[in-house]
């Protein structure tokens, strides 16, 4: 199975860790780091309220149809997505042609601080994507699921 | 693509359900998200047009438990079984790890299975997969009416790779939770190949 996003302990930290600072310097209500196929990775902020798995799998299929919408205009993608709501305002961005950077915020912040916070922490986000994908492939990480047996996965569905 | 979170012991995988229009994929989720306790789902989401047929896809996530201490995690998809939907279908497959097609027992509908799974096999190849590599389960359903087609017949057609397959009925639930233990059981054991 190739293309396995694997994360680590220590890659985590550091994307929840920009996800911290783009919600606090961007006065955002939370932000989220999706993974494209609509994996929550990391989340800052209220999100206690939130449906996190729904949202992510909404967000992907979202970005999944305009990326499909771009390839028929013949575009690379649409890089950034805004919506406008009453209360509440999200906006998405793809990162590193990887994972779904969103941001929701409310009347306390504006799109144009928005934008700036998140081109920062896009930047950073691309680098620590990049160091997780070469380790990941380095395939010098312990792997636990080499030792799973029948049993174990059988075990699973005894009901 | 699996998603393994060492961090929160998670691993997630994503299973798409495949098929002509109206044969039943919804109903295979609506049947599990019913009959699965709260803890163990999260909430169903349909994008479906006014007459509930899906516009778009399907979605639940379900947990099945632990294995050596990772949190199991399967993210169900069914994708719009209607003609002109292909291009919605190509995107649900993107990162896929199990297949199941349900097939429609009728003999009316055998047309539009043969069309189906042509064109799972040929989106697949869109994306990259080989349907003969990845993990894929046959469903045929709908097999309590009376005009259901044999078994061997359907086999014969619909299954000519000899993957393993169920009878069902999902409406009843007949065969729905076997069909998604097998795929899930062939993702895992997927999983441990690659580990």
């Amino acid at each position: 199975m190739s293309n396995q996003l694997v994360m680590y302990e220590e890659e985590l930290a550091q994307i929840s860790n920009i996800c911290d600072v783009l919600q606090r310097d961007s006065n955002a209500k939370a932000v989220l780091v999706i993974d494209k196929n609509g994996q929550a990775i990391a989340q800052s902020g209220e999100v206690e309220q939130l449906d996190v798995t729904s949202l992510s799998s909404l967000t992907a299929g979202n970005v999944a149809a305009t990326g499909g919408i771009a390839q028929l205009l013949a575009e690379k993608e649409f890089a950034g997505q805004f919506h406008e709501g009453e209360k509440t305002n999200v906006h998405i961005s793809i990162v590193g042609a990887r994972v779904i950077l969103l941001v929701l915020f409310d009347e306390r912040s504006s799109l144009g601080l928005v934008r700036l916070r998140v081109r920062k922490a896009a930047v950073e986000l691309t680098h620590v994507l990049e160091v997780l994908v070469k380790k990941s492939e380095s395939g010098n990480q312990p792997s636990v699921f080499a030792e799973i047996t029948d049993d174990d996965i059988d075990n699973l569905f005894n009901d | 693509m699996s998603f393994i979170n060492y961090s929160s012991r998670e691993i997630n995988c994503k299973i798409v359900y495949y098929g002509p229009g109206l044969c039943g994929k919804t109903t295979n989720l609506q049947y599990i998200y019913n009959k699965t306790n709260p803890e163990a789902k999260g909430k169903m989401i349909s994008l479906a047009t006014e007459t509930d047929r899906t516009l778009f896809f399907d979605f639940l996530p379900l947990s099945l438990g632990e294995i050596r201490g990772f949190k199991t995690r399967f993210h169900l998809y069914t994708v719009p079984g209607q003609v002109f939907y292909d291009a919605s279908r190509k995107l649900i497959l993107k990162g896929v790890d199990g297949v199941v097609f349900v097939g429609d027992s009728q003999l009316e509908r055998m047309e539009a299975n043969i069309e189906s799974l042509d064109n799972l096999r040929t989106n697949l190849q869109e994306q990259g997969y080989d349907l003969d590599k990845l993990p894929y389960v046959v469903q045929f359903n709908k097999r309590d009416l009376p005009n259901s087609a044999p078994m061997e017949e359907l086999l014969e057609v619909l299954n000519p790779t000899k993957v393993p397959h169920y009878e069902a009925v999902a409406t009843k639930g007949v065969g729905v939770f076997d069909t998604l233990k097998a795929v899930a059981k062939l993702v895992l054991t997927e999983l441990r190949k690659a580990g």
